[in-house]
C-alpha cells in the first residue's frame, strides 16, 4: 500500500460541500416542502398554567370558510397509544405524551385544539374564535413548592410532584469535610433557558392510503427515534412509517425530543387523507419547545491547606416542567448535573442528592451541554471561592487538582470514568493563548484606574460519543450507543454513503466524506452522503449528545475499509494481480508498480453490468457494498479550559466580555474550520447563558419572555473575538481517535464569565451565584452589599 | 377572511402576478405564492433578520412588510445573488470562512451584508458587528461571519481610500 503518500483529507480545512446549496437559497427545510392539497394547522394553546378544561365552543370557528375541521384531545388522543418515556431509575414516575391536552392543561402553551384549514392564515383566524372554558387549579411555579408536599400531584396516579430522585455517594464526604482547611459553599441558581434554533420546529405529514404508509418530514435531530416512536404509537411495522429530516435549521438539543405536534400532524394526515403541515411561530417556540438548565444547586467544597480537594456535597433541585420528556425523561438534566459536578479533578469524597420536580412550565429537555453547564458553573465557582480563601491563583488550584496522566482511567464520585484527555494541557494552552501574565497586568492597570475588570477560568470534562454501555440519558432504556454506515459503489462508479445521523448544521456531510475519501483513496466530491432518512437505513437514532463524529465516523471508517477490500478483490481479478497489490489513489484503482489501472466506473460496470465477467464462485461476495456497525462501548472524554476577561460598566452594570480563549481536546481534528465553528457557536450560546438569556415565568406560570425582544440571544456585538486552541490528544479508545465536541463551548463559557465577573467585583465583596448576570441582578447584588456594609 | 386582490411584484428582475389576500406578508408571498423559499422566516416580529430582503437595494424585514408595499419596487432575495456553480464574492467568502452552519439565518445575513457592501464604506470591526447586529445567527458565534464580510468589503473597496 502506498496510502501513506496520499494527501490526507482528515485534518484539512476542507470547504463544506453543503454550502453552495445553502448560500443560494437552495436549501430545503420542512416548511419549504410543498405537497399538493396540503392542509395547514394552527394550534390553540392553553393560556392557563394549570387548569381543568371545561366546555370548548368551536361553532363559530367551524363555520369559517376554508376551515376543514377543529380537533380536541377527545377527537385525536385515542387514535394512538400515548408515547411514554420510561426509565430504569427507581422512584421514577412517568408521564404520557398526548397530541392535545387530555382534559387538563399543565403549562401555558400546551396544545389544546388543532384547527385545520386550507391556509395557515385562515387556520389562525379560526383559532381566534374558539372559546375554551378553564377551571383553574393551583399553579406550581417554584421547584421548591413542587418538592414540598404542599401541592397535589399534577399527574394522575403519581405519589408526588417529584418525578425522579437519586443519591450519589463516594467515600465519606461528611468526615472529609470536617477535616478541611477551607470550606466554601453557596446556593447556586441557573435559570431556565430555551435553545432557540433559528428555524422554528416544522412538521409535514403525508399518508399514502394505498400503501398504508405515513411519511413525516420533521425538523428533527432524531428521525430514527421519531420513526420508532410513531410506529409504536400507531401500532404498525416500522416499514410503514418514514421520517425524513431534510435540511434542519439548528437544534442544539431542542429537536431531539418527540413533540405533540409531530403526533398531531401524523394523526391528522391519516385521518384526513391529505398532507398536513404545522410550522411553529417564534411565540410557540419560546413557550412550547423544550426548555432547560433550570437548576438550583446547594453545594459545599472542602479543600486542604494546599488547595487539594477533600470533599464535595450537593443538593440538586431540577425544575423539569410539566412532563418527563420523550425519550430522555425527567432524569436527563438534573442527574447529569450530579454526574458531572466533580469535574476533571481528583476527589475521593462526594455526596449528592438529586430531585427532578414537575412544575407548571413547559417540559424540560436537552439543551447543548445538558446538565454540564450548570455542573461546571457550580464546581468552577467553588474552585475560585476556595482559591480566594487560600490566596491562591485560580490557575494553580486547578493545576493541583486535575486528574494526572498516570491516573487515567479515573472514576469520579458519580461513577463516570474519564479516559485520558488533555486536562492540564488545556489549562496551559488557554493560559498561553490569552496571555495570562499580560492580562493580569492589564487588570492591575484597569483597577488602578477604578475600572471593574476581571479574569475568570473554567475547566471541564465531559463524556462524548457514548457507546452501548452508557445511556445518553441516565436510566433511559433506549440504546443510543451504536451507528451504522453503508457505503457502496454503483455501476457508474459513484460512491454513496448512507448514515443514520441527521446533520442540522454541523457539516457532517463534509466531515464524513473526508473520512471516507481518505479510506477509499478518492476525493470529497466523489462521494454522496445520505442521512436523516429512516427509509435509507435499518436503524438510526440521530445527531445529538456530541456523538455523530465518534459513532458515525467510526462506522464510516470501518465500512469504507471493508468496501476498499471488495474493490481490491474485484480489481485484482480484472488486472490479474493479487488484492494486496491494488491501491486506490485519486479515484483510480491501480496495480502497484505497473501501469495497469481502472477507474471506479470500470470496476463498478464490470461487477454489476458485464455478464460473465467474474467466475460464479466470486460473484456472491462481490457486491461493492459494505455495512458496518460501530459501538464505542463507553465513549470518550472531551475536555477544555476557557478563560474570559470581562469589564463591567459601573453606571449601566452591563458586562462586556472582552476576550475569551478556549483550549479544547476533541481528539483528532477532522476539519479545523468546522471545529472552530462549533466552539465559537457554543461559546456564543454560553455568553447568552452567562449574561442575557432567561425564560421568566411569573407566579401564575405566565411566560414573561415570549419574544426575541424579551428573550435576548447574543448578536454580533455581544460576542467577542475568540482564541481557539486544539489540543488534539488522540483518543485511544475510539476508531479514528475522535472525541465529540459539539457541546463544549456552552459548558465552559458561563462558568468562566461568572468567575470573571466575581473577580471584577471582588473588591466589593460580591460573589456570583446566579446566572444570567443581568444588570438588574447585579444592581441588587450591589445594593445588598452596600446594605450589609452599612 | 378578506377578498383577494391582484398583487404584482418584481423579484430578482422577474415580474410575478398573483391573486392573494391584501394582508399577505412579503415573506409569505415570496415563500408560498412564488415559491422562492430561500427567504426564511425566523421570528415574524422583526428581531431575528432571517427574512431580510432588499427593496430597491435597501435591506428590509420581509416579515414586517406587506407584499403590496413592495409593488412598484425591485425586490432582491438570496436567489438573486450567485448560482450554485457561480457563487458571488460574498457567498464565496462565506464558504471560505465557514460563515454558515445550519444555513437558516444565512440568506438574511447575506442580504444585510449585500446592503453593507453596497454602501462602499470602510468599517472597523466594531462598526461591522453593529451593522450585522440585526441578524441573529445561533450557530456560528459570528466570528467567521464577521471575517467573511470584512474580507468581502475589503475586496469590494480594493485600493479605495
Amino acid at each position: 500500500m502506498t496510502s501513506d503518500l496520499r494527501p490526507k483529507l482528515i485534518g484539512a480545512r476542507v470547504q463544506r460541500v453543503e454550502d453552495p446549496r445553502l448560500l443560494t437559497g437552495n436549501g430545503e427545510y420542512v416548511d419549504d416542502i410543498k405537497l399538493p392539497d396540503t392542509l395547514h394547522v394552527a394550534i390553540l394553546r392553553s393560556d392557563h398554567a394549570h387548569a381543568v378544561i371545561g366546555e370548548i365552543d368551536k361553532a363559530d370557528a367551524e363555520a369559517m370558510p376554508g376551515v376543514i375541521g377543529i380537533f380536541t384531545g377527545a377527537d385525536v388522543n385515542g387514535l394512538i397509544k400515548a408515547p411514554t418515556a420510561f426509565s430504569r431509575m427507581p422512584k421514577y414516575q412517568a408521564t404520557p405524551l398526548t397530541p392535545l391536552a387530555d382534559g387538563r392543561v399543565r403549562y401555558v402553551g400546551e396544545p389544546v385544539c388543532a384547527v385545520v384549514a386550507e391556509s395557515r392564515y385562515l387556520a389562525e383566524d379560526a383559532a381566534a374564535l374558539i372559546m375554551v372554558d378553564y377551571d383553574p387549579l393551583p399553579v406550581i411555579s417554584r421547584a421548591e413548592d413542587a418538592a414540598s408536599d404542599g401541592f397535589a400531584p399534577m399527574h394522575e396516579g403519581h405519589e408526588s410532584n417529584i418525578l425522579v430522585q437519586r443519591e450519589f455517594r463516594k467515600g465519606d464526604a461528611a468526615e472529609a469535610m470536617a477535616g478541611a482547611a477551607a470550606r466554601v459553599s453557596s446556593r447556586f441558581r441557573m435559570y431556565r433557558r430555551t435553545p432557540v434554533p433559528m428555524e422554528n420546529r416544522s412538521y409535514l405529514a403525508d399518508y399514502d392510503r394505498g400503501r398504508r404508509k405515513l411519511t413525516l418530514w420533521s425538523s428533527t435531530q432524531v428521525p430514527g427515534v421519531i420513526r420508532d416512536a410513531l410506529a409504536e404509537a400507531f401500532d404498525v411495522p416500522g416499514s410503514r412509517v418514514r421520517v425524513v429530516a431534510p435540511d434542519v435549521g439548528g437544534g442544539f438539543g431542542s429537536k431531539t425530543s418527540l413533540y405533540p405536534e409531530e403526533l398531531l400532524v401524523s394523526i391528522l394526515a391519516r385521518k384526513l387523507g391529505q398532507p398536513v403541515k404545522w410550522t411553529s411561530d417564534r411565540l410557540e417556540d419560546l413557550t412550547a419547545t423544550s426548555q432547560a438548565f433550570d437548576e438550583t444547586v446547594t453545594a459545599e467544597l472542602g479543600v486542604d491547606a494546599d488547595g487539594r480537594l477533600l470533599a464535595l456535597t450537593a443538593e440538586i433541585l431540577g425544575d423539569v416542567g410539566a412532563q418527563s420528556i420523550y425519550p430522555w425523561t425527567a432524569a436527563l438534566e438534573p442527574m447529569q448535573v450530579a454526574g458531572f459536578l466533580p469535574g476533571p479533578y481528583v476527589l475521593e469524597n462526594y455526596a449528592a442528592s438529586v430531585k427532578a420536580v414537575a412544575t407548571n412550565k413547559p417540559p424540560g429537555g436537552p439543551y447543548r451541554g445538558v446538565g454540564r453547564p450548570a455542573a461546571c458553573f457550580v464546581i468552577e465557582r467553588l474552585m475560585d471561592m476556595a482559591a480566594k480563601e487560600l490566596g491562591m491563583d485560580p490557575a494553580e488550584i486547578r493545576r493541583r487538582n486535575f486528574v494526572q496522566p498516570d491516573q487515567f482511567p479515573y472514576r469520579i464520585g458519580s461513577g463516570i470514568v474519564w479516559d485520558r484527555s488533555g486536562f492540564t494541557e488545556g489549562l496551559e494552552g488557554a493560559i498561553e493563548a490569552i496571555g495570562y501574565e499580560a492580562l493580569k497586568a492589564e487588570r492591575e492597570t484597569a483597577r488602578a484606574e477604578g475600572r471593574w475588570f476581571g479574569i475568570g477560568f473554567a475547566s471541564y470534562a465531559e463524556l462524548t460519543g457514548l457507546g452501548s454501555r452508557m445511556s445518553a440519558a441516565p436510566g433511559m432504556p433506549i440504546n443510543t450507543g451504536t451507528e451504522t454506515a453503508t457505503i457502496a459503489v454503483d455501476a457508474t462508479g459513484a460512491i454513496t454513503a448512507t448514515l443514520g445521523i441527521a446533520d442540522h448544521g454541523q457539516g457532517l456531510g463534509t466531515t464524513m466524506r473526508q473520512i471516507i475519501a481518505d479510506e477509499l483513496g478518492v476525493g470529497v466530491d466523489d462521494i454522496t452522503v445520505v442521512q436523516g432518512d429512516t427509509d435509507a437505513i435499518t436503524h438510526s437514532t440521530g445527531t445529538y449528545a456530541s456523538r455523530s463524529t465518534v459513532l458515525a465516523g467510526g462506522a464510516s471508517h470501518l465500512a469504507a475499509r471493508a468496501l476498499r477490500e471488495k474493490i481490491a478483490t474485484a480489481a485484482a481479478f480484472m488486472l490479474d494481480v493479487t488484492p494486496g497489490e491494488i491501491d486506490i489513489n485519486d479515484g483510480l484503482v491501480e496495480a502497484v508498480g505497473t501501469n495497469k489501472r481502472l477507474t471506479l466506473a470500470e470496476v463498478g460496470n464490470a461487477v454489476y453490468s458485464e455478464m460473465g465477467r467474474f467466475p460464479p464462485e466470486m460473484r456472491q461476495d462481490l457486491d461493492l457494498t459494505a455495512t458496518r456497525f460501530y459501538d464505542p462501548q463507553f465513549g470518550t472524554t472531551s475536555s477544555a479550559t476557557h478563560i474570559a476577561a470581562v469589564e463591567i460598566d459601573p453606571e449601566t452594570l452591563m458586562v462586556e466580555v472582552k476576550r475569551i480563549a478556549i483550549a479544547e481536546d476533541c481528539g483528532r481534528v477532522i476539519n479545523p474550520l468546522i471545529v472552530d465553528g462549533q466552539v465559537h457557536g457554543g461559546v456564543a450560546q454560553g455568553i447568552g447563558v452567562a449574561l442575557y438569556e432567561e425564560v421568566i415565568h411569573d407566579e401564575n406560570g405566565q411566560c414573561l419572555s415570549a419574544s426575541l425582544v424579551d428573550y435576548v440571544v447574543p448578536s454580533a456585538p455581544e460576542v467577542p473575538p475568540m482564541d481557539v486552541v486544539h489540543i488534539e490528544a488522540v483518543a485511544e479508545g475510539t476508531e479514528g481517535g475522535y472525541r465529540g465536541m459539539g457541546e463544549g463551548g456552552t459548558i465552559g463559557a458561563p462558568a468562566a464569565i461568572a468567575n470573571a465577573i466575581a473577580d471584577a467585583l471582588a473588591h466589593l465583596g460580591i460573589e456570583i451565584t446566579e446566572v444570567p448576570v443581568t444588570p438588574e441582578r447585579l444592581y441588587r447584588l450591589l445594593k445588598n452589599a452596600e446594605a450589609s456594609r452599612a | 377572511m378578506t377578498g383577494k386582490i391582484t398583487i404584482c411584484l418584481k423579484v430578482n428582475g422577474r415580474t410575478y402576478e398573483r391573486l392573494a389576500e391584501p394582508r399577505i406578508l412579503l415573506s409569505d408571498f415570496l415563500r408560498h405564492e412564488i415559491n422562492r423559499t430561500g427567504t426564511h422566516v425566523g421570528c415574524e416580529h422583526g428581531v431575528c433578520g432571517a427574512c431580510t430582503v432588499l427593496i430597491d437595494g435597501e435591506s428590509v424585514r420581509s416579515c414586517l412588510t406587506l407584499a403590496v408595499q413592495a409593488e412598484d419596487t425591485e425586490v432582491t432575495t438570496v436567489e438573486g445573488l450567485g448560482e450554485v456553480d457561480d457563487l458571488n464574492l460574498l457567498q464565496r467568502k462565506f464558504r471560505e470562512h465557514h460563515a454558515l452552519q445550519c444555513g437558516f439565518c444565512t440568506p438574511g445575513m447575506l442580504m444585510t451584508a449585500t446592503d453593507i457592501l453596497s454602501r462602499r464604506q470602510r468599517l472597523t470591526e466594531a462598526e461591522l458587528r453593529d451593522a450585522l447586529s440585526g441578524n441573529i445567527c445561533r450557530c456560528t458565534g459570528y466570528e467567521h461571519i464577521v471575517r467573511a464580510v470584512a474580507e468581502a468589503l475589503e475586496e469590494t473597496l480594493g485600493g479605495q481610500a
